[in-house]
């Protein structure tokens, strides 16, 4: 217990006179034993005092007039050795009780003393618990970072690997090894940022797709992984278009593998991420890299597919109840030629979507442009982990 | 493409009943992507009647218009059968003419409620309609006269205008080409239903013969078919009629003359893009050819092109007519004078209508379905159709001749087993099914035991691979009945060393209470010049784009302080009274190792090329910067807040760098953006990592940022590389610590890292810690020097150790910071 307050208190009070002042012309051998009624007084005097001493300064005082050294029981107590033998036993047993009864009036008296004290000081000490204690900043990490972190870990949890690659990127890797020819219709679909000379054949990736090319081109099946990154088409930027976006795409290259595996594939990620009960479902699409291709539509995990909140149409999925994800399908043999992967004997899937989009959806986000404008506010809501 | 569906129903027997909604949903099940259902009129209430004028009285206004006060009959549509009154602005109609009507209670597109209100001194009672008031399109010109034939006064105008038709847009996937036609669409809407089809190409057509216009091919490859015919004596005046018209305007095409609306029309029926010429302007044989280096044409749109010798082109004896396939010429153009004229139907090479077209920058209708691939065997069929409908509708003759040059290519074959479809899609797909199907979109099958070998039809370029059938029969089964299964993987080898590191990176500077950002890498010699780097600094070696957004920032940046300084202003300006930022990314330097090769696809490159090809791209480090500007600490209710500095700048990177286990070097720099006395070099044995400190005050102002910013930019990947693995359990001893201060006094310019070094080396072994806490200079310790002073903590392994050891410990640490720094004790 912290009891310097507690000496702040007594060193304050005014020292008050003792009652009887200190006998200066002592001389043991003219005294005389104490009567009984006068030790009997000075011990009612003492237990008077003690119980008037209102906090433990006055109780200290009382200890010293009562019981210090000058006290008429310690001067009758220290007389008795000058008694005769007789008297000495009767007077030492008297002076004793009363001066028991004193210091166990005391003990008592200073316990509830300090009781009160301590009582009072937590009540003074009482602090305003709502003043701000934002004293140091709070930090936080990108919702597009911890997002993809989200999503690389249900793969991992899976058994798969994160697969990254440079963002500037060959043009044979982007493109050709992806069954994206130079006349391929679908390569005008996707207008790219090309570096300067454009002979080089470098650009900036379309699609984290060459990092799936580049993972079959340095091992062999079973291939698992998935590839979140930073990719670039020259859209101009708005709300919902930025030439700066991510993508997280995945790969699985195995024997036996099904169009059945990549649905399954899917589902799970949903759920994990959409949570249980939320889905998937395929419409017929094209993707040069994948054949049978297909479009992802995630059930809207707000309507739970239902279209609906509250009598209202959805909000989130403009009440169709499904929200459009990705693209997926089965990797196209000739991608899977160009990259080294015997397509007799390995099937694969591939799918691939937005994370920008994906958070816009999962979190409310009206504005993409939130995402890139670096506003302390729109980070740090999101905290360290989504 | 945009499908009224009453135009699909003409070819399909769709079962009665059938919505919209029904035929959208079967048909995006079957791969049509919908982009969404318009109905022109459907946001007008009537009543739009169909009325006559009687009377237009010209009244001229004082603004200087004219406005005409019309009577109008419409009928007993206005429930009185009298004349309606009507105040008009337009002038592009007369008395007699048919008219579309609006009545008071009416409501026109944007909710323009029409009532009978004052106007230039008439109550006009209702308005007479132009295209744009009732969103049927842009024409403004005037008032919409209806034909003669069109109804009777007080018709309902919805009927006579086609209007509420409901009209499907789809997004057509670029292996679809044969949807971009009615004839496609409609057939996957048989398919859907199972409904009976009737081919608008199967037509009966007429023999070739020689009495055509002779054609002649140069290059069967580019050209593999081509047909002529001919129509003569076409009324150039004569109108399109209106059903064509209004089929025309609904798949989003402008009628403009009968004859090129023929051919748009049947362009959009078929799939087969047509061309016609003035018979009367062509002189000679029409041949097909390659151009030549150096052939000029001028394209009916007005262009004057240089042509290239991969260009496809059709010539007359007068030289180079048009680009074959993409768009004709101006000398043969149809005018309003035309009336013979030549129908050309031909089949071109989808490769060369491709590069054609991206080479001139042409995106025409016609090239859009040349360029994807069109049904090579209707080729004669849609000029015959075309034909058919300018005699009936132009009045002209069809000429004898028919020309017809060339054959189909040959469409693959491609074999597949049977349960190739159920081992790809893992759907449960017979043998039947996979035959059932194949046979539904058009293959023609030839059976053996094991495998089936398909011919694919003729409007099905898209169909090569064995995977390309595996679709075919998986869309039609349903991807719907795709079963969800989860694969068996191998076992991950979890996240890597660096994307772990990566992680941690981010919490520990999360945790250091800075705020991650990620903005464009794009930057531009303004942001250079902001950060006053040097001409010949390395970082304005840049990658640059051949294609930027804005030509301001033209390359992909080699630091990320650009984007992150910008943050932080931007954080200031909106308010924020001090901002901690950090990015990490990556940046590119060029390497100038020659281009990156392009390979076949056809198999893997070798390891020698594949090491060529990544050769080839810039280095890209992953960097990592920070900025500081404005408070650290907040000030409040516990006192003064504290601005941030060099030292947290440095400090973020110290805390760094032992989160990874990597020793620091800390040496002062000149370096911009840095302020040159307050920046510090970090280096990891020995190579420079980065550099930390206070930003340069004229970068502040450049960026619009706090005085006394700080930032740190360093390469993130050298870092990480250091990073220790695997960190060994520490020793430590639990006996009393020993306590000695001491202060010392140095030249300036000698650092406390130098001094403090010197006194952990002299101190030895029995040197727990030391630790600088406080700095002094002034009087007591003389101008030029500064007072260091540390406090070393002793303690030993295995014993208390005693005053003595203590003393002769810190007696030997400041012996040797004295010889080796100068530094004096003070007493
Ligand atoms: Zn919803």
């Amino acid at each position: 217990m912290d009891r310097e307050p507690v000496r702040v208190a007594r060193a304050r009070l005014p020292r008050l006179d003792p009652v009887s002042g200190p006998n200066t012309d002592y001389d043991p051998v003219e005294v005389t034993p104490l009567k009984p009624e006068e030790v009997e007084a000075a011990r009612d005097a003492a237990l008077a005092a003690i119980a008037a001493a209102a906090d433990l300064a006055e109780l200290k005082q009382v200890r010293i007039e009562h019981t210090g050294d000058r006290s008429p029981l310690a001067l009758a107590n220290r007389e008795i050795g000058a008694l005769p033998p007789q008297a000495r036993k009767e007077a030492g047993q008297r002076i004793g009780q009363a001066r028991g009864a004193v210091n166990q009036a005391l003990a008592a008296r200073q316990e509830v003393l300090e009781a009160e004290h301590e009582e009072r000081m937590l009540v003074e000490e009482t602090v305003d618990v709502t003043l701000p204690t934002d004293r140091v900043p709070t930090g936080a990490r990108h919702p597009l970072t911890t997002g993809a972190e989200l999503i690389s870990d249900i793969f991992v949890a899976m058994g798969w690997e994160v697969a990254e690659g440079p963002v500037i990127e060959a043009e044979w890797l982007n493109f050709d090894a992806l069954n994206l020819g130079p006349d391929h219709p679908a390569r005008t679909m996707q207008d790219t940022f090309w570096t300067e000379p454009a002979e080089n054949h470098l650009v900036l990736r379309t699609h984290t797709s060459p990092v799936q090319a580049r993972t079959m081109l340095s091992r062999q099946p079973p291939i698992y992984v998935v590839c979140p990154g930073r990719v670039f088409r020259t859209d101009e930027y708005d709300a919902t278009h930025s030439p700066v976006f991510h993508q997280v795409e995945g790969l699985a290259i195995d024997e036996g593998i099904t169009m059945a595996h990549l649905k399954g594939t899917l589902d799970h990620f949903a759920a994990r991420m959409f949570g249980d009960g939320i889905n998937t479902r395929f419409r017929p699409s094209y993707f040069p890299f994948t054949e049978p291709s297909a479009e992802v539509d995630l059930v809207c995990f707000v309507c739970r597919g239902s279209g609906e909140v509250d009598g209202a149409p959805c909000r989130t999925c403009r009440g169709e109840g499904w929200i459009e994800w990705g693209g997926c399908g089965v990797v196209n043999p000739r991608v899977l030629r160009a990259c080294g992967v015997d397509p007799e004997r390995y099937t694969g899937f591939a799918f691939g979507m937005g994370i920008d989009r994906t958070l816009m959806f999962r979190h409310g986000i009206e504005d993409l442009r939130a995402l890139f404008e670096g506003d302390t506010r729109f980070t740090t809501a999101f905290g360290t982990e989504l | 493409m945009k499908a009224p569906v009453s135009w699909i129903r003409e070819y399909v027997d769709l079962p009665a009943g059938v919505t919209t909604d029904e035929l959208t949903a079967r048909l995006t099940a079957l791969g049509l992507k919908l982009e969404g259902i318009h109905s022109a009129g459907a946001d007008i209430t009537g009543p739009l009647v169909v009325g006559r004028v009687l009377t237009v009285e010209p009244e001229p206004q004082k603004n200087g218009k004219t406005i005409n006060w019309c009577s109008v009959d419409v009928g007993a549509a206005n429930g009185t059968g009298e004349p309606q009154g009507i105040v008009c602005g337009a002038h592009n109609f007369a008395p007699g003419d048919l008219v579309v009507v609006i009545l008071p209670g009416g409501v026109l597109p944007g909710n323009f409620q029409i009532s009978a209100r004052k106007t230039y001194g008439h109550l006009s009672a209702g308005m007479i309609c132009s295209a744009r008031e009732l969103g049927l399109g842009e024409d403004h010109d005037g008032i919409i006269v209806l034909p003669a034939d069109a109804g009777q006064p007080g018709d309902d105008a919805f009927e006579v205008l086609g209007l509420r038709e409901e009209v499907i847009e789809f997004e057509i996937n670029p292996d679809r080409a044969y949807a971009l036609s009615l004839r496609g669409i409609a057939r996957e809407a048989a398919l859907a239903f199972g409904a009976p089809y009737r081919d608008p190409a199967a037509r009966t057509v007429p023999e070739p013969n020689d009495l055509g216009h002779p054609v002649e091919i140069d290059d069967p490859a580019g050209c593999p078919v081509f047909v002529a015919r001919k129509v003569t004596g076409f009324d150039p005046a004569a109108p399109t009629p209106d059903w064509m018209a209004l089929r025309l305007q609904q798949a989003g095409m402008r009628p403009i003359s009968l004859a090129v609306d023929v051919t748009n029309y049947v362009m959009l029926e078929t799939g087969r893009p047509i061309h016609g010429y003035d018979a009367h302007k062509l002189t000679g044989p029409i041949r097909v050819r390659r151009a030549r280096e150096g052939e000029r044409l001028t394209t009916l749109d007005g262009v004057d092109r240089a042509l290239s010798p991969e260009d496809l082109v059709v010539t007359d004896d007068s030289g180079i007519i048009g680009l074959g396939g993409v768009m004709g010429g101006e000398t043969t153009e149809m005018s309003a004078s035309t009336t013979n004229i030549l129908v050309e139907a031909a089949h071109w090479d989808a490769v060369s209508m491709f590069r054609t077209g991206k080479r001139h920058k042409i995106g025409s209708e016609a090239g859009k379905r040349n360029e994807r691939g069109v049904d090579p065997v209707i080729t004669p069929a849609a000029a015959d159709r075309v034909v058919e409908l300018l005699t009936t509708y132009g009045g002209g003759t069809a000429d004898p001749g028919v020309t017809v040059v060339g054959t189909p290519p040959a469409p693959p074959q491609i074999t597949i087993s049977y349960d190739l479809p159920a081992r790809v899609t893992g759907i449960d797909i017979d043998a039947a099914a996979t035959v059932a199907n194949l046979e539904a979109v058009g293959c023609t099958l030839d059976k053996a035991d094991s495998t089936l070998t398909a011919t694919p039809p003729p409007w099905r370029p898209d169909l090569n691979d064995p995977f390309d059938l595996v679709e075919e029969v998986a869309r039609i089964v349903g991807y719907d009945r795709v079963p969800s299964v989860l694969p068996r993987e191998a076992a991950g080898r979890g996240l890597s060393r660096e994307q772990r590191l990566r992680r941690r990176v981010g919490r520990t500077l999360a945790g250091a209470g800075c705020v991650e950002v990620i903005s464009f890498p794009f930057v531009g010699d303004a942001a250079f010049d902001a950060l006053g780097l040097p001409a010949d600094d390395v970082r304005r070696r840049t990658v640059r784009l051949a294609n930027p957004l804005s030509s301001e920032e033209p390359s992909y940046t080699t630091t990320l302080l650009p984007g992150l300084l910008k943050a932080g202003a931007r954080n200031i300006g909106r308010g924020a009274t001090g901002v901690a930022l950090f990015e990490t990314g990556t940046v590119a330097f060029p390497t100038d190792r020659g281009p990156a090769p392009i390979y076949g696809v056809d198999w893997r490159p070798s390891d020698d090329e594949l090491a060529k090809l990544f050769e080839a791209l810039p280095e890209q480090p992953l960097h990592l910067a920070v900025v500081l500007a404005g408070e650290r600490e907040r000030a409040g209710w516990w006192g003064s807040g504290r601005d941030a500095g060099w030292s947290d700048a440095i400090g973020l990177v110290r805390r760094l760098a032992a989160e990874l286990g990597v020793g620091l070097e800390v040496e002062s720099a000149t370096r911009a953006p840095w302020h040159p006395g307050r920046c510090a070099q970090v280096r990891v044995n020995g190579v420079e990592l980065g550099h930390a400190g206070e930003l340069h005050p004229k970068v502040c102002q450049a960026f619009g940022l706090p005085a006394r910013s700080a930032a740190v930019e360093i390469d993130l990947d050298l870092l990480m590389r250091h990073a220790r693995d695997v960190t060994p359990g520490p020793e430590f001893s639990t006996y009393p610590l020993a306590k000695e201060d001491v202060a010392l006094v140095v030249a300036d310019g000698v650092t406390a890292a130098a001094v403090e070094a010197a006194l952990r080396e002299g101190a030895g072994p029995l040197l727990e810690s030391v630790r600088l806490f406080d700095v002094y200079t002034g009087e007591q310790v003389g101008e030029g020097r500064t007072s260091l002073a540390f406090a070393l903590r002793f303690r030993a392994p295995d014993r208390t150790l005693t005053e003595e050891e203590t003393a002769a410990a810190r007696d030997a640490a400041v012996a040797l910071a004295a010889e080796r720094t100068g530094a004096v004790q003070r007493s």
